[in-house]
């Protein structure tokens, strides 16, 4: 299958591993991935700060440069999140039907990770290899804007020498929020504190999910505490293998 | 009735409790230093949602419940002048008396006034939102009224001079022993020897609320409910001080937000069931009142209602806001939300606190009288979940932060921010420029060093990650 990527400008630019990893992934499993150089960002920091009419070039550069593609990729449940409920919203807010419909066509094609490889590829074992101790933190948005559910955990139960414990009060936000990360610092590094606690508490060695940027916010709290615990994205360690 | 010319009024400023004194930033500052109070929440919030999900997991139907529940609000929303109309007709026909307040202003006179004609001086009263977010304490005080809160939290909150931080356990923020030394400070004929167990502290309250309830003559309540086919209002609660209030005294008093209102007499059928459910993680409340008009030689033989607009009509002319009006007034949203049980109810400065609160209070005084609220959320979609009526909040969220952004005048640095990185994520040559920039910034992405203003509360708490030396778009050309 013929699949575009989408790498988000978060992870193209801070966290190419996990774009890269991608790439990897798919191609191992027999797919062609395409990178369209036109793309840059979805819009979603714009729209959740209240700067739609800001957010409206890029939701119609986003839907020019995917439209031609049969199925699209994104590591990260969050923008696939905004690509699938934001993008038409905020077409038809400035009266633009036409954007809408093609924003709602692109997003029928658009998966985040989890469920291209579950939903879409029908593959639950990646083959990957990744031997450690591994706690999976649920992003609020592939939770429950995407309902992802547990697809990340059966992709991860299936990846030999894994490790995976489970994190208590795993459902609740990290405290990243965007743009709440540094308008309500404090809030924000209060709940990061209890997502933390938790992370520490299970033993881990690796915290995973499937946003970038909600592992920027608990990598950069595990970071500051020296606790050399590491933040991880799913799709690396999905794309590691024995040989890696 | 009136003729609105333009836009509805929103909810008067200097009267009520709608605006806080502080953006919410600063608020939930002071309150995330507060120790006890981030133990109490958490133990509290966690305590209810357990129970809360345990019996929502017992319905079968409990998603269609929602659905029922959503639809007839949205019903209800479409047809609010008719059904006041209605329930005017209906209450006034059982003998009740109808009163229509535009604003709080309007609604504590209209209360004032008819306390004054009964020649009585104190009111007790049933745990209300409607009048909290009135002030309707204040103006009866300011008038010579005493007015007397019934359920024991609120009650706790009205002698500590304090303000409620929930909207169903309003002393959330207390512990017993502060509640012992409010009782022993505030409260009249009160035992010297009072412990702070629980049993003993309610034991306390039980014999002043006792004694006050049979020498009061007049009482003041809200209303869950109002059923405009047959003119019946609703009252749910937990202790049994509603039905006190609403059957022992002479003359009732009701203030109720329009948005009350529903259809018919079979619709409780749905709320009684999504109420407590969602509320006190209960099956059942443990008291429900109805009362229809005025029952000859049973219950109060004065009724009045006071329909409260107070903003709702400006609410309700917004496709995409009006949904906050379906609230029921659960507080499951409360429960839920990561940011409330960090901060607690006192930093959104409302009388409606949480995610509901951020919403609606905007919405009621204006976005820019409340222009943080809106901010004070992660949009993680837990209150969406969790409301049982399916209130969309975090889409509310983003809309009233758009208000805000249109609103204002002037360019702000935020805003010149993100017209730049809009126009730069728009121009793949510049986006990618950009990017290399930003590679630059590996010294300053250092750990442990800090970002200038406004990006410093990032590195308060969290290290930056350094930007990678070849970004992916570089990568990938270069394979």
């Amino acid at each position: 299958m013929r699949i575009a990527l989408f790498a988000t400008c978060l992870a193209d630019t801070m966290f190419p591993a996990a774009a890269k990893a991608t790439v990897q992934l798919l191609e191992r499993l027999g797919h062609e991935v395409a990178f369209p150089a036109q793309q840059t960002c979805c819009g979603q920091m714009h729209i959740n700060t209240g700067y739609q009419k800001d957010a409206l070039p890029l939701v119609r550069r986003h839907v020019r440069t995917f439209a031609p593609y049969d199925v699209v990729v994104a590591p990260s449940g969050s923008c696939v999140g905004s690509v699938r409920h934001q993008h038409a919203m905020v077409a038809r807010r400035f009266g633009d039907e036409g954007l809408a419909g093609r924003a709602d066509d692109v997003a029928s094609r658009t998966y985040e990770l989890s469920e291209l490889l579950v939903d879409v590829l029908k593959v639950e074992d990646v083959g990957a290899y990744y031997p450690h101790r591994v706690t999976y933190h649920p992003t609020c948005h592939s939770l429950r804007v995407l309902r992802v559910g547990d697809k990340p955990l059966r992709l991860l139960r299936n990846v030999r020498g894994l490790d995976l414990v489970e994190l208590p009060e795993a459902e609740q936000c990290c405290g990243f929020g965007g743009t709440f990360a540094i308008k309500n610092a404090d809030t924000s590094t209060a709940m990061l504190a209890d997502k933390m606690r938790h992370v520490l508490d299970t033993g881990a060695d690796v915290c995973t999910a499937g946003d970038s940027s909600c592992l920027m916010h608990i990598g950069g709290g595990l970071s500051r505490l020296r606790t050399g615990v590491r933040t991880v994205h799913l799709a690396e360690i999905l794309a590691s293998t024995e040989v890696s | 009735m009136s003729t609105f010319l333009g836009m509805p009024a929103t909810a008067p400023r200097g009267v009520g409790n709608l605006r806080g004194d502080q953006p919410f930033p600063e608020a939930a500052r002071t309150a995330l230093g507060n120790a006890q109070l981030r133990r109490n929440l958490a133990h509290a919030t966690t305590t209810i949602r357990a129970k809360s999900a345990r019996v929502v997991g017992e319905l079968p139907d409990w998603q269609r419940l929602r659905d029922a529940g959503s639809a007839l609000k949205a019903y209800t929303m479409a047809h609010l002048p008719e059904l006041l109309e209605q329930l005017e007709e209906r209450v006034v026909a059982a003998g009740g008396v109808v009163h229509w307040a535009a604003d709080a202003n309007e609604a504590n006179q209209i209360v004032t006034d008819l306390v004054r004609a009964t020649g009585h001086d104190r009111v007790i009263k049933v745990k209300s939102m409607a009048t909290q977010e009135i002030g309707l304490n204040e103006a009866l005080e300011a008038a010579g009224i005493e007015p007397v809160e019934t359920d024991l939290a609120e009650l706790i909150v009205q002698l500590g001079h304090d303000k409620p931080s929930h909207i169903l356990v309003p002393a959330i923020h207390r512990n017993r022993a502060e509640i012992r030394e409010i009782f022993l400070r505030e409260m009249p004929g009160v035992d010297p020897a009072l412990t702070d167990e629980p049993a003993v502290l309610a034991g306390a309250a039980r014999r002043y609320l006792r004694e006050t309830f049979l020498r009061t003559k007049v009482a003041v309540s809200g209303a869950n409910f109002a059923v405009a086919e047959t003119g019946t209002l609703a009252v749910v609660e937990s202790e049994g001080n509603g039905r006190m209030c609403l059957t022992l005294p002479e003359t009732l008093i009701t203030v109720m937000g329009v948005e009350k209102v529903v259809p018919a007499w079979r619709d409780l059928e749905v709320f009684l069931q999504l109420l407590p459910r969602a509320s006190t993680g209960e099956r059942m409340n443990p008291y429900t009142s109805m009362w229809t008009g005025v029952t000859p030689g049973d219950g109060p033989q004065n009724f009045h209602l006071v329909l409260l607009d107070n903003g709702r009509s400006a609410v309700l002319a917004d496709e995409v806001g009006r949904q906050a009006l379906h609230c029921i007034r659960c507080s499951a949203c409360l429960n839920v939300c990561p940011v409330y049980e960090r901060t607690g109810g006192h930093a959104y400065g409302s009388v409606y606190p949480g995610p509901i609160g951020a919403v609606l209070s905007p919405q009621l005084t204006g976005v820019e009288d409340n222009a943080s609220l809106p901010y004070a959320s992660t949009l993680c979609g837990a209150c969406f979940d969790a409301c049982p009526v399916k209130i969309d909040i975090p889409a509310i969220l983003v809309h009233l932060r758009e208000q805000h952004v249109e609103a204002g005048k002037r360019p702000t640095p935020e805003s010149i921010a993100m017209a730049a990185a809009a126009y730069t994520m728009d121009h793949p040559r510049l986006y990618a420029a950009a990017q290399r920039a930003a590679k630059l910034s590996r010294i300053v992405g250092r750990r442990g060093r800090g970002l200038p203003p406004p990006l410093n509360g990032w590195t308060t708490g969290r290290d930056v990650p350094a930007p990678p030396k070849q970004t992916f778009r570089d990568w990938w050309a270069g394979r």
